[in-house]
This record gives structure tokens, sequence and C-alpha cells, in this order.
């Protein structure tokens, strides 16, 4: 079984969003997602700056096995990107909630934080 | 339920993720499936391959058969133990599967097939063996484990008694030889050096213990298709199929063309696909990010094709493939990934062998 932090809100997508204050959510792919999709061997992330909408595909995760979409579980500014997942993209597999996380986002509707599910809710949507 | 192997149990035991592989539940990876990539190019790692179905094929003539059922030809084999791979083709050339044959004795030799196409081999085998007087017994009681790597000869001698290691002392590439209770043949999937062990169901699971505590390290399917793609070797119904002729998917080599009064299945349409000519396979290299896939388009000098089998490359650090493409084809593509024109370069479909690039 995977872990499923209390802390972080979740996307049915397997997607995670972790309130880091000011609006600034950050965003990474949950230990279950990753297993999912193996090795990581390449992500490609937005760029600083790119507006972001909710639901939409902003990043790409690919891995031995197959490139897989990340969708933006909030909408708002991408304030920062994850650049160690240049060299280092195992750090998704190895570490999904700390050092493997990809993006920023600078929130601009805490409303749709209601979208997202809580931790027991994504192991429901997972069914682990 | 889904078949098990007698090492089913040791797979568990390693933590291993299990997947559906044609019936089979077999390991896709105890881990991280990179990290068995390289334990294989570097060192010694071992896969369960008892999915894989034995047929031992029996009777005087034997031989006779198996020039008629195969595009190669058993008479190169002359001295026992020998091996050979080859296509086995339908009447309109296809390729029914690809397999090795073992030559032990003039009425004894042995086949190794794929799994995913058991049923049809078998029923096509006998069929055709009728005609020739020849027996045709599956071999499921025994497990397969196949050892690869620059080390997997030296770890493996150590599990061998005395007799066991002078029987396999100098033993060639392509070679067989039942050493006691263990088949030894010096084959494998992966480009390196290393033995295919076929053994009782009942030793795999204490032979695969002995082999763990011998430092290799276990790896699952999807190693194992890294490493073949890296070594530039067909995977059956991905870069070759009943509609795909061998002269489509690199294996022409394969193909015994002499001497010409040699009447094989499928050897009268061969010559047409010859006549006529086909596309070819060829490899696909491309340094930037991002990952080739099965199925994606490629744009060619005069026409297009698709890629038969992408991947990561661990050895070499970015992604290639095997493509088939129209024989027109120069020494750059491009390929669609996702809509974006991509430029590839063109190689033989062989890119590592023996830990060392070879593009």
């Amino acid at each position: 079984m995977s872990s499923i932090p209390n802390t972080l809100k979740y996307a049915s997508s397997h997607e995670w969003a972790r309130d880091e204050g000011n609006g600034i959510y950050t965003v990474g792919i949950t230990e279950h997602a990753q297993g999912l999709l193996g090795d990581m061997v390449f992500v490609e992330l937005p760029e600083v700056g790119d507006a972001v909408t909710q639901g939409d595909d902003c990043a790409v995760a690919e891995s031995v096995k197959a490139a897989s979409d990340i969708y933006a579980p909030l909408s708002g500014e991408i304030v920062e990107v994850n650049e160690a997942l240049a060299d280092a993209p195992e750090l998704v597999n190895s570490s999904p909630y700390e050092d493997g996380w990809m993006f920023k986002i600078k929130v601009s509707d805490t409303t749709e934080l209601s979208a997202l599910l809580d931790a027991a809710g994504y192991k429901n949507s997972i069914d682990e | 339920m889904a078949n098990q192997t007698a090492l089913h149990g040791k797979h568990l035991e390693a933590g291993a993720k299990m997947v559906d592989f044609f019936g089979w539940d077999m390991p896709i990876n105890y881990g991280s499936q990179i990290e068995e990539h390289h334990a294989v190019r570097r060192d010694a790692g071992m896969f369960d391959v008892s999915h894989m179905t034995i047929v031992d094929l029996k009777g005087a003539d034997t031989r006779a058969f198996l020039r008629y059922l195969l595009a190669n030809d058993v008479a190169k084999l002359t001295v026992p133990g020998k091996a050979l791979y080859s296509g086995m083709l339908n009447e309109a050339g296809g390729v029914i599967d690809d397999l090795i044959v073992y030559f032990l004795q003039e009425d004894f030799f042995r086949l190794v097939v794929n799994s995913a196409t058991r049923e049809k081999d078998l029923a096509h085998i006998t069929k055709e063996a009728g005609a020739f007087g020849v027996s045709v017994t599956e071999r499921p009681e025994f497990a397969m484990i196949a050892v690869q790597g620059p080390n997997a000869k030296a770890k493996v001698a150590t599990l061998l008694t005395a007799e066991q290691q002078a029987a396999v002392a100098g033993m060639k590439p392509f070679f067989g030889v039942q050493a006691g209770e263990l088949f030894i043949a010096t084959t494998g999937y992966t480009g390196e050096d290393g033995y295919e062990i076929a053994l009782p169901n009942e030793q795999a699971a204490g032979f695969w213990q002995k082999l763990l505590d011998a430092g290799v390290a276990p790896a699952g399917l999807g190693a194992r298709d890294t490493l073949r793609l890296e070594a530039g070797m067909n995977l059956y119904g991905q870069d070759m199929d009943e509609t795909v002729s061998p002269l489509a998917a690199n294996m022409g080599w394969t193909i015994a063309w002499a001497p010409q009064e040699r009447n094989f299945i499928g050897r009268k349409a061969l010559e047409q696909h010859k006549a006529e000519g086909t596309f070819k396979l060829v490899g696909l290299v491309m340094e930037q990010k991002g990952v080739l896939r099965h199925g994606q388009r490629v744009v060619v000098d005069g026409g297009e094709g698709e890629i038969t089998s992408g991947t990561f490359s661990p050895t070499l650090g970015y992604s290639i493939a095997m493509a088939r493409v129209p024989a027109t084809v120069g020494e750059v593509a491009e390929v669609d990934i996702r809509g974006k024109m991509v430029p590839v370069k063109v190689v033989k479909p062989a890119f590592v062998r023996m830990g060392k690039k070879v593009i």
C-alpha cells in the first residue's frame, strides 16, 4: 500500500497539492502514480510565468513505460519549477512528495480547492 | 486464474510487481527496471523465462521435418548441441513465431518457442509433423532461468558440479548441453554473455535462491524488453507477426535460400516478397529529450512507416526504436511524437552489445 499523506490535497488524476502559504501550492504526483508509471526518464515541466487552468495538462511525465500528462490541480500562475528533475527525474520515483515535486502555482481562485480530494477520498478513488 | 511459474513464490518474496503476460502472472520489475537493466549490462542478472514453451521433437525424420518447417536450415546444425535461430512461417510468408532449435541427436531436436504463441505453434507443428512421423512433446515440467551479463557465467559456475563445469567449459555461443539435471545453453535475449538454463520445476526455486546468494540480481520483463531492444532483437507480436514478411523484420539473415531445391513452408511467398521488395526494419536514435514509442508514425525519404518497438535506452541515456519503413529510407527520419515532428537518426537495428554502444 502506498503512502498518502493527510496534509495534502489530491486530484483524481493522481496529482497532489501542498499549501505553502500566501496562495502558493506545490504540485507533484502521488506515490501510487509513480508506481504505476515506473522508472521516470524525463519530466517536461511548464515555464515559470505560464498561466494554468485547473484540469488542463501542463507537464509530461515520461517513464520507461509510457508518457503521461500531468494536469494542473488548481488554476493560477507557475512561479517555480523543480529544476533538479532535469538531471534526476528518478526523484519522482524515490521521493514523490518531497524532492520529486514538479512545480509551484500561485493560485488565483482558492474555491477550486473544494474540487480536490482529501487523503481518504483519494485513497478511495484508487481503491487501495 | 493466471498461470504461475515454479518461481512465482520467489518473485512475491522479492516484492516483485506482477503483471499479466499472455496468461502468465510474471514480474515486470522488482523495484527499478533501470537498475535491473544496468545489473545485466554491468554484472549479472536473471530472468524467469519458465513461461516459454519447450517442445521436443523425436523421430528418424526430425531433421527433414525441420528443414520443411523452418525458414532457416537445420542442415547447418552438424555438431550435437548446436542451436539455430529461425522464423517459422505460414504459406503466405508471414511469421507464425520465431524460435530457437537445438540439435541434440539425429532423432531428437528441441525447440524453444514463445509463450504468447504457444497454442497456435503447437497446433501448427503437430499438424505438419504427422507426415514425417515426428512426435511432438511439450515439456511443461521444466522451468527456465536466463542468467545474463558479463559476470553471469562465472557466477553460475560457482553452483555447478565439476562434471557440469566440464560440460560447459569452452562452450561457444548458441550451444546447449544436458549437464546432470540442467540443460544449459549459451543463448539469451540481452546482447550479453550468459546462459539460459532449463531445469525440473521442483528444483527451480532452490537454484534461483542460490543464484541470488551468488549475487545475481533478479530482473523483470521491463528490463528484459529494454535489454533486447538495445541488442536489436525482435519481439514477436510487436516487431513481426503473421502479417509481416521476415524480410520486413530484419530477419533476412535467418532465411536459408540455398540449396534452391529445399522446399520450406513460405518459400514461394518469400521469393515473391524478395522480387517485389518489402519495407525494412531499421533502428532509430533520438538524442533529444523524449521517448520513442510503439505505433508512432515515421516519415522517411519516399514514404511513411511506423515504430514497432521504442523505449528509453538506460545504457545510452536516450531513446531508441525499431521502425518498419519504406526501403527508400535515408540516414535521417522524422517521428510524429504527439503531433510534433521530431528528427531522428536512422541506424542498423542494434544499439548495444556486450555492454558497449555499437551505433
